[in-house]
């Protein structure tokens, strides 16, 4: 229900704050999001998309972070998996 | 696609998965309360592949499962008055209220349409002025932005034809309705990433600090669970609970904005019936008196939802984390998801219907 799908502000259609609207690419397929609630976002950036509305752009930064972290982990450590 | 893929790389799941279970020395009790991590727990087969060392628990996560029956017959009824068209999101279709589902009461020639976006229902009422356009809108906070925009843009269209009959629910009075009951073995949660997204997560800090459980803001993909579940197991193991946020790519402390002014000034929060679950304190939101002629409720004079007790299953343990949905004696015999009892059977991302369909997978940990 909460399903949030990420993809890249391909172009503004309307930059009203109310009816603010942009193309979103979604790995090929274009779709009108409303951009109401992200309405500083530019062209390139992804946006998560719920339900027709971009609801905040993602932190690229953050989730770089967060993979190297998670593959440092890994790495520290390296052993074979060892549950069921 | 971007921001997905990276985070089900079943390599570093292996190796992830294998440093968590390597931090773990008790078999901690950890509750989250989001359908769509629930699913993705039972889809990517984690909560199997964690089975001997961490107890899982799916609270009241799934929107769709805790709305009133009283609200999907309300809806049934509209759809069935000369026109009137209902329109809502496909999953709320085949959720059962007491005088049967949306899509039972389609067959019977009811009008209703599933829609994407609350913004297709505004464009469906644009282009069918004779008719009115119910949009049926359920969801936790992260669908709350976007219905409150349906109704902004229908006022600002000045389309008369167009109202919502909203049953939206807040998350963290359900969480708080967990901890109080007498019941409960959480002992720490995964907040809802998406809900925070929308609402940030400051508003927890009084949480943990009352009921002292950790209370980590975690993301959806595979890496992400894994992450937010070491964040809550080392907390637990350090004995000092504490509020993090593992899912920064998408949320900030203070969350969005713009979508909490949007979800302000069209809603105000009141106390609302869950569904298995019973009356929760300011758990829902309900459309403010100034935007009342977009109030489905006033404009069709239907009565406020109530709370029926017509629930024969164990469903509310089982949304308290008391018990599995397995442990219940009317799972996979007498409810399945193609006949619900209780509200975690409805819908796919309940509890109860994700064990079901789930409970022998483990796609990306095998």
């Amino acid at each position: 229900m909460c399903l949030g799908v990420p993809g890249r502000v391909a172009v503004w259609i309307d930059q009203d704050p109310l009816m603010a609207l942009a193309e979103i690419d979604f790995g090929g397929l274009r779709k009108r999001c409303q951009m109401a609630c992200v309405p500083e976002a530019r062209v390139g950036d992804y946006v998560l998309v719920h339900a027709g509305v971009a609801i905040t752009i993602i932190d690229e930064v953050a989730a770089e972070k967060l993979l190297a972290t998670l593959a440092d982990l890994g790495e520290m450590n390296p052993q074979e998996a060892s549950f069921p | 696609m971007k921001f997905m893929d990276e985070y089900r790389q079943p390599a570093l799941i292996q190796r992830n998965l294998a440093e968590l279970r390597q931090a773990i020395t008790r078999r901690w009790v950890i509750m989250d309360v989001c359908g769509g991590q629930t699913h993705s727990l039972l889809r990517h087969g984690l909560e199997a592949a964690l089975e001997d060392v961490l107890e899982l628990v799916h609270g009241p996560g799934c929107p769709v499962c805790v709305t009133p029956a009283e609200a999907i017959d309300a809806a049934a009824e509209l759809a069935r008055r000369p026109n009137v068209i209902v329109a809502s999101f496909g999953d709320m279709l085949r959720v059962p209220g007491q005088r049967g589902s949306l899509l039972q009461a389609r067959a019977e020639g009811a009008k209703i349409r599933i829609v994407y976006s609350p913004m297709d229902a505004v464009e469906l009422a644009a282009s069918q002025p004779d008719q009115q356009v119910v949009f049926f809108g359920v969801g936790f906070e992260t669908t709350v932005p976007a219905t409150a925009l349906a109704l902004l843009h229908a006022r600002q269209r000045g389309l008369t034809n167009f109202s919502l009959l909203v049953s939206h629910v807040r998350v963290e009075p359900a969480m708080r309705a967990v901890m109080q009951s007498a019941e409960t073995r959480v002992q720490g949660f995964l907040a809802a990433g998406h809900v925070c997204t929308v609402t940030g997560y400051e508003n927890y800090h009084s949480f943990v600090a009352e009921f002292s459980v950790p209370v980590v803001v975690t993301g959806f993909e595979p890496l992400d669970l894994i992450n937010g579940l070491f964040e809550c197991v080392q907390s637990l193991e350090q004995g000092q609970p504490r509020l993090s946020n593992q899912y920064e790519r998408s949320v900030s402390p203070t969350g969005n904005l713009h979508a909490q002014r949007l979800m302000e000034q069209v809603y105000e929060i009141v106390d609302t019936p869950w569904r298995g679950f019973g009356r929760i304190a300011g758990g829902g939101l309900a459309i403010r008196p100034e935007f009342c002629e977009f109030d489905a409720r006033v404009r069709f004079q239907l009565a406020d939802a109530v709370c029926s007790s017509d629930v024969d299953c164990r469903s509310k343990e089982v949304m308290l984390g008391v018990i599995k949905p397995p442990e219940c004696p009317l799972f996979g015999n007498q409810c399945t998801p193609e006949t619900p009892v209780g509200a975690p059977m409805v819908s796919s991302e309940g509890a109860c219907s994700a064990y079901y369909r789930y409970s022998r997978s483990n796609e990306l940990t095998s």
